[in-house]
């Protein structure tokens, strides 16, 4: 059995860096590696220039963070000798009057040149030269691609499980073995206590695809560069999303007891709903405030593991500037520290995805209930 | 500010994705996973079913050999003891027969006997009847004087007669 099996394990082990290698370089050839060949040398030399003088200005340890922390217009690797080494992303901007345009971040310049009349502003924010103009900027930023990158992986480990699945391997094997018992454990602890036995099945898609998608991205935040490196759950947009498809969602599946619950709460005295609605209007605060919840959880958590780390980091630079051999003593704590953080944020990546999509398998649960009884209000 | 104010484009890129996403995996992975994780434990639990089955009938059939078992030694030790019975039954009213038998045939060798006897006798007393008459017939054809001579004609009738 071992030895028959062992050929197609080996060519799944050597596959898999060779497929990553091939996403890693579609990607790059995609949104193009922008390093010094791309600068005509004026601008190069102009840049150094710049950047020295930016050199000898204090280190600012909140505005590093913060840049890391954000989004961005291109993926920036590192530096070297001043320049900054990043792969340069797609830029889409559509406006009514100038249609939609495409061009690559490295026209910018890293922030030093304009393009088309668009430029970047200190908060690394496309803006129009022209006042007047409205436009939407839909570009391929580092938080999408980084997203994007994590759907691809996810989707590849997905459907090659589902397919193992199909072909009868129901004993796990491998990536196989990983998921299962999240899948079972989503399934038997989240979505089958929190929803109901008969009707758990309906959200299953959702819950697990809403899980996986905020692990991937929440252990991808976690390597320090390119493919990972973005703070893509740390990013309001991005859980302000999530947050509204568990909210529309319940709302579009409420039973009529749910609505009924909100406007005329069961099992409260009525002199808590009628001179003045006082139940009513604490259920409509919970009604969008659960879905806000939501929302800034995940965002805060992301974020200030993501500003944790860089802290770490950051200390390094600030003893750095003091006196190099404090900066060095420094960076073993540092270092340390940041490890450890680094394995806290592992399981702060499990735990908010799980949190995340207990809290949507609850309100699902709550909005699909039929008759309400005592035990119902439990906010 | 910046940081709390979720951009426009993330927002698009973001809901995009994830519907596709949601609209992919759900039809082409989590479907099928779910349907063999089932599928699975439904096969586990009807395995352990069945087991359980099979254990309780081959407990059963233990059961049942042990007494089949048992009553075939009864049944063996009943014909054995009807066969015995049978051979004393047989050996006896063989022997009783043969005894019969014997009986018979002695009291018939004996009635033979006893006829054959009084037939001889008979003819013995016949032959002796002819005889003295013959021997009648001889003295009185020597007429009768000669005291030794008919001795020894006498006794030459006797030694010459041949009794058969």
């Amino acid at each position: 059995m071992q030895s028959l099996e062992s050929p197609a394990h080996k060519e799944f082990t050597f596959l898999k860096p060779l497929r990553f290698l091939l996403v890693s370089f579609i990607f790059t050839t995609f949104f193009g590696v922008s390093a010094f060949a791309n600068h005509p040398e004026t601008a190069a030399g102009e840049h150094a220039t710049e950047n020295h003088e930016a050199k000898k200005e204090k280190f600012k340890p909140g505005e590093t963070i913060l840049e890391h922390v954000k989004d961005a217009h291109d993926w920036h690797i590192c530096d070297i000798n001043g320049h900054p080494v990043s792969i340069s992303l797609p830029v889409i901007l559509y406006s009514s009057e100038k249609g939609l345009e495409c061009f690559m971040s490295s026209k910018f310049e890293h922030g030093h040149a304009s393009y088309n009349g668009y430029s970047l502003d200190k908060n690394n924010k496309i803006v129009a030269e022209d006042k007047e103009l409205s436009f939407y900027d839909i570009s391929i930023t580092k938080n999408v691609a980084a997203m994007l990158i994590a759907v691809i992986i996810l989707c590849l480990i997905a459907f090659r499980i589902s397919r193992a699945y199909k072909r009868g391997q129901l004993v796990p094997k491998g990536i196989q073995s990983f998921m299962e018992p999240l899948i079972i454990f989503l399934r038997d602890e989240v979505a089958k206590p929190s929803i109901g036995d008969k009707k758990y099945m309906r959200y299953m898609p959702f819950l697990l695809t809403l899980f996986f998608f905020i692990f991937f991205n929440n252990l991808f935040g976690l390597i320090p560069w390119f493919p990972g490196g973005a703070n893509v759950t740390g990013n309001i947009a991005v859980t302000m999303v999530l947050a509204l498809f568990v909210f529309f969602i319940s709302s579009f599946s409420a039973k009529k007891a749910y609505w009924i619950h909100i406007i005329n709460t069961p099992g409260v005295p009525w002199w808590l709903k009628f001179p003045v609605p006082l139940m009513p209007i604490v259920e409509i605060i919970g009604f969008f405030s659960k879905p806000l919840v939501l929302m800034i959880r995940l965002f805060a958590n992301i974020m200030a593991g993501h500003i944790i780390i860089l802290g770490f980091f950051c200390l390094i630079f600030i003893f750095g500037e003091m006196s190099a051999a404090v900066g060095y003593g420094v960076s073993i704590f540092s270092v340390f520290m940041a490890l450890f953080m680094g394995c806290l944020e592992l399981l702060v990546a499990f735990l908010q995805a799980y949190v995340f999509t207990l809290l949507a398998a609850l309100y699902f649960g709550q909005a699909i209930e039929e008759h309400h009884h005592e035990e119902a209000p439990h906010h | 500010m910046d940081l709390v104010t979720p951009g426009f484009g993330l927002v698009f890129w973001a809901t995009l994705t994830f519907s596709i996403l949601l609209f992919i995996l759900g039809k082409f992975a989590w479907k099928p996973i779910l349907a063999a994780l089932s599928e699975r434990e439904k096969k586990i639990s009807d395995s352990l079913e069945l087991a359980d089955r099979t254990k309780r009938e081959m407990e059963a059939v233990a059961a049942s050999n042990e007494n089949l078992l048992q009553e075939t030694r009864l049944e063996r030790e009943k014909m054995m003891k009807e066969a015995r019975t049978m051979k004393d039954e047989i050996i006896g009213s063989a022997k009783k027969k043969a005894e019969e038998d014997a009986r018979q045939i002695v009291a018939q060798a004996k009635e033979a006997i006893d006829k054959e006897k009084a037939l001889a006798m008979k003819q013995l007393k016949d032959t002796a009847t002819l005889l003295s008459i013959d021997i009648a017939e001889k003295i009185l054809r020597c007429k009768l004087g000669y005291g030794k001579e008919q001795e020894a004609l006498i006794s030459e009738y006797i030694d010459n007669l041949n009794l058969n």
